[in-house]
């Protein structure tokens, strides 16, 4: 052999070796038989657009009563707000999963529903009349849950509640943060939504490639992580107790308003098998979703069906949850095992988003960062 | 018989493609731990976890902390002499010894490569790999002496390298006789479609032919490229293929070095000619530097070469070396259950991109009150370390034991670790992989089969 051409070969080599090292920026140059692009249009157009758009609405009705209620604090304003607060609750269950783009950046849902809420902190900011909302320390002291508290915790019963926005010595101050802080929601809210119906969309649905930054991935690894993260453990498995040695009832969702943590938990279940499965926010259509996808990889693969599987466990573990008090703090001081089992059905369809899921679809993690063999 | 192996291994044969293999190799070894640095791994993988998975009887070898970063120092240091062929034969102890210990600190890193490393490092520790176009015979190195013959060195000493390169690719080859591999074509019928963002070869690898035809033609490429590479008529063609073969593989997958490493090894098979030839390029590009060596150059005793004064060590030491090589493979049949899914004497055997495995493994604590809950693995392990382990038995055992300790230490009584783990292998759909009735903190590492590994429901045939 020539040395010259051993050479021309080896460079040749490095050359086409060491070009797929560097990341590229996730922009597939192909199309093949899946379109990934109307998944990623579909979830952006039907699912995470309107349902942002809705969250707004439902803010601006929630500011609208709020500065009522501040106006005058009385038993209908208090209870005109909660519907509303709970109206902007239950939509935020289809929000809280896209932690993608402006609303990573802004740790958006760290933001809106860390709990159980710090009532010390609260109790601070109120007294000191000087916060930063936006300060990570501030994160359990903002968003739904603090707006639970000052709603239905800052006293035992609903005069006493009407009487710290009136009569108390700084019924000035509670006032105010209730009001800064729905007012942070809010703004909060429209900086995400404006981002997406401004040049985010086109940025996201381009993305098509298989790398740790291209939006197919990363909203497959948004969507298992609040599954396990949001939905599993913070809303089921931590009250339960499975993670420490006693029940936990105080951490549930909801824990002042003590009705809606079953309902927000199915919501945020409905959710998932929503975005799952394609169907668009307002109910109306069905789209490309990781459900087509899975299916038509598993087809082509003639590996056996993991979609039905997975609809399935989702049915199931709903079925376990519909058991439930309405109050999970009751269920889980009344009678924890079936909590605890809730859980268990729960984390079966964890395996399966975890394992069959991403196995099927062999997503570049983008934890995992070393060599392979 | 006898006086013919007598007289093989009194043969000798240019030094050139020995020289040439270890300037490689010291590249690719210096490149690879600068590299690995530059990725900041040594930090991410060997500094921040709070816990790692040793090999069965390796606790003792441990990170050291910030000191970590020395022992990475030292084996790049090693690599770069060896290259020089400055102080070989300590150079190449330190070397092998270093490179071995940061293989020893953590399984979860273990790749079939680096073992080929370790492997390949002891070996070299015992060839002439510096008598020729090395510092520590520099007076011949840079202005050659026309006169001056290139030396000679053992024939087997070249050979020992190609058997070692044989084996690897060899065992590959049969380690892909299973039906998996030829007969559904997996795990690459998963991880090839998952490539169509690839420019220019996307859409193909989403066809199923492309798959079968992957599988095949990787399986015959495993087994026969050994002897086409020997072979003088099918030489080039090989080589060839091999640099083919080594890019795809490095294009498709994140197999890091490993197939440059391979692609210059292969160079061995050549005859001395062509490395002569490389030498006397590097020879003149050196030249213009000819006056900083010159002084340097040394009249050298002649001393008795180290293969030929202790031969009577090294070749027995070679010998069982490579009987280990051909034998460590097989031991898996010494374990009931299929390999793939418990994965008893899977390392250390050429099994090389078999499996797609991916798995879940939930721990839990009860003390003696019956008081129980799970465990969050981010809380000790780093997503890397979570992922290996999570299919594999040994590390779930080892991590259950740490665990044990760990809520033992915090005031917990008569601990037991439960684990609740599936598996899925190869698109196959997760089944329960560890009988969860099991208290993993009572059992005791071993090298006997674990038996509260659940059976496998299915059946993968071939070797």
């Amino acid at each position: 052999m020539k040395l010259r051409n051993l050479v021309l070969v080896l460079f040749a080599a490095i050359a086409i070796g060491s070009c797929s090292e560097s990341e590229d920026d996730g922009v597939a140059t192909t199309t093949d038989s899946f379109d990934r692009k109307a998944l990623l249009e579909n979830a952006a157009d039907n699912i995470i657009i309107p349902a942002l758009q809705d969250l707004s609405d439902d803010l601006n009705s929630l500011k609208t009563s709020k500065d009522l209620f501040i106006a005058t604090p009385n038993q209908a304003n208090l209870d005109e707000l909660r519907e509303e607060w709970l109206d902007a609750y239950m939509t935020w269950q289809y929000v809280e999963m896209f932690n993608i783009g402006r609303a990573e950046e802004i740790l958006y849902s760290f933001q809106m529903n860390i709990y159980p809420t710090n009532v010390t902190d609260i109790q601070n900011n109120i007294a000191s009349a000087s916060y930063d909302l936006t300060s990570p320390n501030n994160n359990d002291a903002v968003g739904f849950p603090a707006v639970d508290y000052l709603l239905y915790g800052v006293a035992t019963d609903d005069l006493s509640i009407l009487d710290t926005y009136t009569n108390n010595t700084n019924a000035q101050g509670y006032k105010d943060y209730l009001s800064d802080v729905i007012d942070q929601m809010d703004s909060l809210t429209t900086a995400v939504l404006n981002d997406w119906t401004g040049s985010y969309r086109d940025i996201f649905v381009n993305s098509t490639g298989n790398t740790v930054t291209s939006s197919v991935n990363l909203l497959i690894n948004d969507f298992i992580f609040y599954y396990e993260k949001g939905l599993r453990a913070n809303k089921v498995g931590i009250p339960a107790g499975v993670f420490s040695t006693t029940p936990l009832a105080d951490r549930v969702e909801g824990f002042y308003s003590e009705e809606f943590s079953k309902e927000l938990a199915l919501e945020g279940l409905q959710a998932v098998d929503d975005f799952f499965n394609g169907r668009a926010y307002d109910g109306s259509t069905t789209g490309p979703s990781y459900a087509s996808y899975v299916t038509e990889l598993r087809t082509n693969s003639g590996t056996s069906d993991l979609t039905t599987a997975i609809n399935s466990q989702l049915a199931t573990a709903r079925a376990q949850m519909n058991v439930l008090d309405d109050n999970f703090a009751n269920q889980v001081n009344t009678d924890n095992s079936l909590m605890t089992r809730t859980y268990d059905e729960l984390q079966l369809a964890t395996v399966l988003f975890k394992i069959d899921m991403l196995q099927t679809l062999n997503i570049s993690v983008d934890f995992v960062d070393a060599d392979g063999d | 018989m006898k006086s013919n192996i007598h007289t093989y291994f009194n043969r000798t044969t240019s030094a050139a493609p020995l020289a040439i293999f270890r300037i490689g190799f010291g590249v690719m070894m210096l490149y690879s731990i600068i590299r690995f640095a530059a990725h900041g791994w040594i930090n991410t993988l060997y500094i921040e976890p709070q816990f790692h998975f040793s090999y069965f009887g390796f606790t003792w070898v441990q990170p050291v902390g910030n000191a970590t970063y020395l022992i990475f120092a030292l084996c790049g240091l090693a690599a770069l002499f060896v290259a020089l062929g400055y102080k070989y034969r300590i150079s190449m102890l330190v070397f092998f010894l270093s490179f071995t210990y940061i293989e020893l600190m953590d399984k979860t890193t273990y790749l079939n490569h680096y073992y080929f490393i370790s492997a390949l490092s002891f070996l070299l520790l015992f060839l002439p790999a510096a008598r020729y176009f090395s510092i520590d015979t520099l007076d011949n190195t840079v202005a050659k002496d026309e006169n001056k013959q290139t030396p000679q060195i053992p024939k087997w000493t070249i050979d020992s390298i190609k058997l070692l390169l044989g084996v690897v690719y060899f065992y590959a080859g049969l380690a892909k006789l299973n039906s998996d591999w030829l007969i559904k074509a997996m795990p690459l019928k998963i991880w090839l479609p998952s490539k169509y963002d690839i420019p220019l070869l996307g859409n193909l690898m989403e066809q199923e032919w492309v798959h079968y035809a992957f599988s095949w033609s990787g399986m015959l490429y495993d087994l026969f490229i050994p002897f086409l590479l020997l072979y003088k008529r099918t030489r080039i063609l090989a080589f060839v293929a091999v640099v083919v073969f080594h890019v795809l593989t490095r294009v498709l997958f994140p197999i890091g070095m490993f197939p440059f490493v391979m692609i210059v090894s292969a160079l061995i098979f050549f005859d001395s000619g062509l490395h002569e030839r490389i030498i006397n390029y590097i020879r003149r590009l050196l030249l213009p530097l000819k006056m900083f060596f010159i002084p340097l150059s040394r009249k050298r005793v002649p001393k008795k070469a180290m293969e030929l004064k202790y031969k009577r060590f090294i070749l027995p030491i070679l010998g069982i070396f490579f009987a280990l090589q051909l034998l460590l493979p097989w031991r898996y049949l010494a374990y009931p259950g299929e390999l793939f899914w418990t994965e008893e004497g899977y390392r250390f055997s050429w099994r090389v991109m078999l499996m797609e495995k991916m798995g879940s493994a939930q721990f839990k604590i009860v003390d003696e009150d019956g008081k129980s809950f799970y465990v969050q693995n981010s809380d000790f392990l780093t997503p890397f370390q979570e992922k290996q382990m999570s299919y594999q038995p040994d590390f779930i055992l080892q991590y259950a034991h740490f665990l044990g300790d760990h809520f033992t230490q915090q005031g917990h009584k008569n601990v037991a670790v439960y684990v609740d783990s599936y598996v899925a292998l190869n698109g196959r759909l997760s089944q329960p992989y560890v009988d969860k009735a099991v208290n993993l903190y009572a059992i005791k590492e071993s090298f006997q089969h674990k038996s509260w590994i659940l059976p496998f429901n299915d059946e993968i045939k071939g070797l």
